[in-house]
């Protein structure tokens, strides 16, 4: 089935996860992502997978723990507030040093929010989201045929460095249908001797945990945890340069702030600004060594957001704020539209003659 | 010379970290005993809770996850649906499973996960330094109810075996308690039938020990004991609560 077809994002999650060898989901209904739940209560049955709509977003995690914890790929979809209340068994997962994939369909916030597109769980997913020192690799997908790439990919990354892998999409991107191209996927092997299945009285017991009552020891850990996301970052950071080869102004933005952007650069260098922009795929690890490279020859950086800022804080960081970075930005569950984006860079463009 | 009595198998040799007196350890052994008789410890995972218990994951030689507070049940849940075949049992405290897990706790009941839960009931929380459970009696002191449980304020206190049989869902439940020789070995028969319930298929098996925690209650071991046959068994009577398939035999 490699053929092309329209899908939802988020029917491309979840088809993408099947093939991704995916046969256990556990989930919680939440706005704007149930179209997951859905299609998994659909299929899983029929191909010998379980569907499991759970109590609460909590046990929804815990049961992702236990498959995991077997050695399964599993999975768990949410939205903004469901994630925060996934947060403690993520930080669990990562102190288990379990793979797990999970979706979250952001919305606006805080609290209730609302349920229209958002990116404003940037530092949630960045920055670990639940207590101790963690990470979580965080994708972010810009279009249909990446929502069910990145799931490919956040299963294997999840599996190559047993720590959970995130898409961090918005309900665009969920709800948006464009055509896919999906059943390429070539599955991988990995070693999951430490998986509990059972010692079948033919070695020690494994034990999945993340206690350790000696603080030499978690220290320890949390050193040996940390060596590997430095490889994380230095292997597996994504981005995607568009018009970044004359570019004097930079946009940095994801997901469908990187879209909304596209049609400003155009408009814009139609009136000879020479403007580009990065894309991180990656949002943690976050494209460091592009934006510092950006910084060398670019004079000032945009960055889009659906927040109230919080992905400038990373530009800022990796350009080591050599150059101005200035926000574009609605919130709440609105999208800048290209208009907005345009006079941004216009009046960036104009500092830049003064 | 024949051996006539030894640890069980399904235990390893860490050396409990329980108090004196404590009947974690008894419990354990009752556990390990009904998995090393039904020969099933090759393919069990078990479940440790946060608590007294915790530790449990270095004390049973079968696989073991360690679970936050109160989750167990539902990290059972992901284990026994990925795994059928394999025998999932979760050791939770009052505390964890009657409170912060008591949503995971009715759930997996109601949709009666094949899986085995023991139930550990001091009406304390132990391993915090002693704080009012779920399950502290009314009037009972602790460190968090100085002048004894006071009912109007901390309401009352939750008998897990009555409102979970009022379920359709579960399979078994019962409550045992450790006091005594006699109450052991029923204690035994009750764990071992909750296991023998899941190789059978039949579902969601929980049995609730009722337990001593002197370092706590501030009490000597034998005085511990003497406070729970006074005390507790009569606000958490002891019996099989429900037992659908004994019941549908006798139909």
């Amino acid at each position: 089935m490699s053929d092309k077809v329209l899908m939802k994002g988020n029917e491309a999650i979840a088809e993408a996860a099947i093939q991704a060898g995916c046969r256990h989901y556990f989930g919680y209904p939440i706005t704007p992502q149930t179209e997951i739940a859905a299609y998994m209560a659909k299929r899983m049955p029929k191909i010998g997978g379980t569907f499991l709509q759970a109590e609460s977003e909590v046990a929804a995690i815990n049961m992702v723990y236990g498959t995991s914890s077997a050695g399964f790929r599993v999975m768990t979809s949410s939205s903004s507030p469901g994630i925060s209340l996934k947060s403690e068994g993520i930080s669990y997962i990562a102190g288990a040093d379990l793979p797990a994939f999970i979706v979250n369909v952001q919305r606006g916030g805080p609290g209730l929010g609302g349920i229209q597109p958002s990116q404003s769980d940037y530092f949630q997913a960045t920055r670990g989201g639940g207590h101790g020192d963690y990470h979580v690799i965080a994708l972010a997908p810009a279009s249909v045929q990446e929502m069910a790439d990145l799931t490919f990919k956040g299963f294997d990354l999840a599996d190559e460095y047993r720590m959970p892998a995130m898409i961090l999409a918005d309900g665009t991107m969920g709800q948006m249908m464009e055509p896919v191209t999906l059943g390429n996927y070539v599955p991988k092997q990995f070693d999951k001797s430490w998986a509990v299945t059972g010692t079948k009285m033919q070695r020690k017991h494994n034990i999945v945990n993340s206690l350790y009552l000696n603080p030499e020891e978690l220290e320890r850990i949390n050193f040996e945890r940390f060596e590997r996301y430095k490889v994380i970052e230095e292997k597996e950071a994504m981005a995607e340069e568009y018009l970044m080869e004359d570019a004097e102004i930079c946009i940095a933005a994801f997901g469908i702030a990187a879209r909304v952007s596209k049609n400003a650069i155009v408009a814009a260098r139609a009136q000879g600004i020479k403007v580009g922009m990065i894309r991180p795929i990656t949002l943690w690890p976050f494209p460091k060594k592009i934006f510092a490279a950006a910084a060398d020859k670019c004079r000032a950086f945009l960055s889009v957001e659906l927040s109230m800022g919080q992905m400038i804080e990373d530009v800022e960081l990796a350009t080591k704020c050599r150059r101005p970075v200035t926000l574009c930005n609605r919130a709440g569950g609105m999208i800048p539209s290209p208009e907005q984006v345009l006079a941004a860079i216009q009046s960036v463009a104009g500092g830049l003659k003064k | 010379m024949s051996i006539v009595f030894e640890k069980p198998h399904a235990l390893t040799d860490a050396p409990f970290h329980y108090c004196p007196g404590c009947t974690h350890g008894i419990i354990h052994r009752l556990v390990a005993e009904a998995i090393d008789e039904l020969g099933i410890e090759g393919k069990t995972v078990g479940v440790a809770p946060v608590g007294c218990a915790v530790m449990a994951y270095d004390y049973f030689a079968c696989d073991m996850v360690e679970a936050a507070h109160g989750r167990a049940p539902a990290i059972a849940t992901g284990l026994k649906r990925a795994m059928p075949e394999n025998i999932i049992f979760t050791y939770q405290g009052d505390g964890d499973l009657a409170s912060i897990g008591m949503a995971e706790t009715v759930h997996s009941a109601t949709r009666n996960e094949n899986i085995t839960v023991i139930f550990v009931n001091n009406a304390i929380y132990g391993m915090t330094g002693g704080q009012m459970a779920p399950t502290s009696l009314p009037g009972q002191v602790t460190q968090t109810s100085p002048y004894g449980r006071d009912v109007t304020q901390c309401g009352f206190p939750i008998r897990v075996c009555e409102m979970l049989s009022t379920l359709d869902g579960p399979e078994y439940i019962a409550r045992v308690a450790v006091n005594n020789v006699k109450n052991v070995r029923a204690a035994k028969a009750a764990i071992k039938k909750a296991f023998e319930n899941q190789i059978a298929g039949k579902g969601f098996s929980l049995v609730e020990v009722i337990s001593s925690c002197p370092t706590n209650w501030g009490m000597t071991p034998d005085k511990a004991l003497e406070w729970v046959q006074d005390k507790m068994i009569p606000y958490y009577p002891l019996g099989v609560y429900k037992d659908r398939s004994a019941k549908e035999e006798t139909k």
